[in-house]
């Protein structure tokens, strides 16, 4: 079981509290992961990365394990901390201001 | 008894405002979608239960809300904008071409006949349908492609559909307005498109009279006399009297002639709203009073509406689509600020009270007259 935080807002669009608990098939990874989490929860989709494009929005943050893990191929497998469950996916909302 | 319902869309939510027909005692509620920013929200005339919401913020993009009982509850439907075809490019603010992209939905334009049509204005410019109450959306290409697009470029709030006008005498007539590329109006339910900008004259293109380029805030019409259209240009508030195809400048009397918004009364199709803004540098009222003006004759002749409006130290804006009229007996005339006060008037003009005073910004003011 894969364990993902999202950011507040999208936890109130989605209608969840807390961290989201989901089955990811195949191998993890960034895009198995946000793939799961657009079919659990439909709302979410072209919140985290572009309908067309699949790129991710630009003020979010993928993160796990301390790591940023936004530049990086989104096909590579996640750490096994992350696929193992002892540590949770993280889709963070930018900080911006001042 | 009759009911007022007032749907303002805000820099941090959407807020619900309701009362009865005296329009004295109002009951608040929101923010809906706290936190996010709410361009537009708009009822169908078929059913007023029936609400459109558009919700967007930087970080997490568009979506499209849909609310079945008057925005007590609400589903988030599609938000899946795709231009039609490869987008192309319009001008940047540089003069440099700039690829088309999707950036927000400033309004949104529920069908006159139909309860589950409903129509999107968005950033970058170009006009959206869904025949499914907000599921699917489709692009009116037509205007984007008709041929002028890639001269357009993005005013000083992005390149952006902010009016969809429907023609209750003829729905296939449709009329848009889009900063900075001016005014266009379709006779074809949206297939084909054409600019109907002659008469705007903006001296800050290098062609004043150009096609296209002009920087039209906001166009309005009386249902019953939709030839009949009134523009707050950029500078110039101007007024047609053929469905667009040409325009005359009807700014009189007014203090400036600089403002994003315009309306018109509900009964009388020749009274007029707007409120002048200082100019496209100081946006916010002359000498620090809020005034709206009002002409009775179409234009031209205007008065200053100051009952109740703060007339000191006043540095608000009222945005585009901050106005708005109901259809009671005695028409009420609503409008926002960019200070969060929604103000009333229940006697078309003559008398103001907020009935809130410390929203967000308001971006956006609906009014559904419930009877």
């Amino acid at each position: 079981m894969i364990r993902v935080v999202l950011p507040a807002h999208l936890r109130t669009l989605a209608k969840v509290t807390g961290e989201v608990q989901l089955d990811v098939p195949g191998e993890v990874t960034t895009r198995s992961v946000l793939d799961a989490i657009e079919a659990r929860y439909p709302m979410l989709s072209g919140t985290i990365r572009d309908h067309v494009t699949q790129q991710r929005r630009p003020f979010v943050r993928f993160f796990a394990c301390e790591e940023d893990l936004s530049h990086g191929s989104v096909d590579t497998p996640l750490p096994d901390a992350v696929t193992a469950g002892r540590e949770p996916f993280i889709v963070l909302g930018a900080i911006a201001g001042g | 008894m009759s009911k007022v319902r007032v749907l303002v869309g805000t820099r941090k939510g959407a807020f619900v405002l309701a009362s009865d027909g005296k329009r004295e005692k109002w009951d608040v509620s929101g923010p809906h979608f706290a936190g996010w920013e709410i361009y537009h929200v708009k009822g169908s005339p078929v059913d007023p239960n029936r609400l459109y919401a558009s919700q967007s913020s930087s970080w997490f993009g568009q979506l499209i809300q849909r609310s079945n009982d008057a925005g007590k509850t609400w589903e988030p439907v599609g938000n899946k904008f795709v231009y039609d075809g490869i987008p192309g490019t319009h001008q940047w603010y540089d003069g440099t071409a700039h690829p088309w992209e999707f950036k927000r939905v400033w309004h949104l334009e529920p069908s006159l006949t139909d309860v589950d049509t409903v129509y999107a204005g968005v950033e970058d410019a170009a006009m959206f349908r869904s025949t499914d109450a907000g599921a699917n959306w489709v692009e009116l290409s037509g205007l984007r492609g008709h041929g002028t697009g890639p001269q357009w470029a993005p005013g000083a709030g992005g390149m952006c559909l902010h009016t969809i006008l429907i023609d209750p005498s003829d729905p296939q007539r449709i009329f848009v307005a889009i900063s900075a590329a001016g005014a266009f109006r379709t006779d074809d339910g949206g297939q084909t498109w054409r600019p109907i900008t002659k008469g705007l004259n903006s001296v800050h293109i290098p062609d004043p009279a150009a096609e296209v380029g002009h920087c039209v805030h906001r166009i309005a019409m009386h249902p019953e006399r939709p030839g009949v259209l009134f523009m707050q240009k950029h500078w110039d508030v101007m007024r047609s009297d053929n469905a667009g195809d040409s325009w005359h400048e009807i700014s009189g009397n007014l203090p400036t002639d600089f403002g994003f918004t315009i309306d018109v009364h509900a009964h009388e199709p020749d009274t007029v709203y707007v409120v002048p803004i200082t100019s496209d540098s100081l946006h916010y009222p002359p000498d620090g009073k809020l005034r709206v003006y009002r002409s009775r004759t179409g234009g031209n002749e205007w008065q200053a509406l100051t009952n109740g409006l703060p007339q000191s130290d006043c540095y608000v804006n009222v945005l585009r689509d901050a106005m708005a009229v109901d259809s009671l007996d005695s028409c009420g005339i609503y409008f926002g600020t960019t200070g969060g006060q929604v103000y009333a008037s229940p006697d078309a003009g003559d008398n103001w009270a907020p009935i809130v005073r410390d929203l967000p910004p308001v971006l956006s003011v609906e009014v559904q007259t419930l009877t």
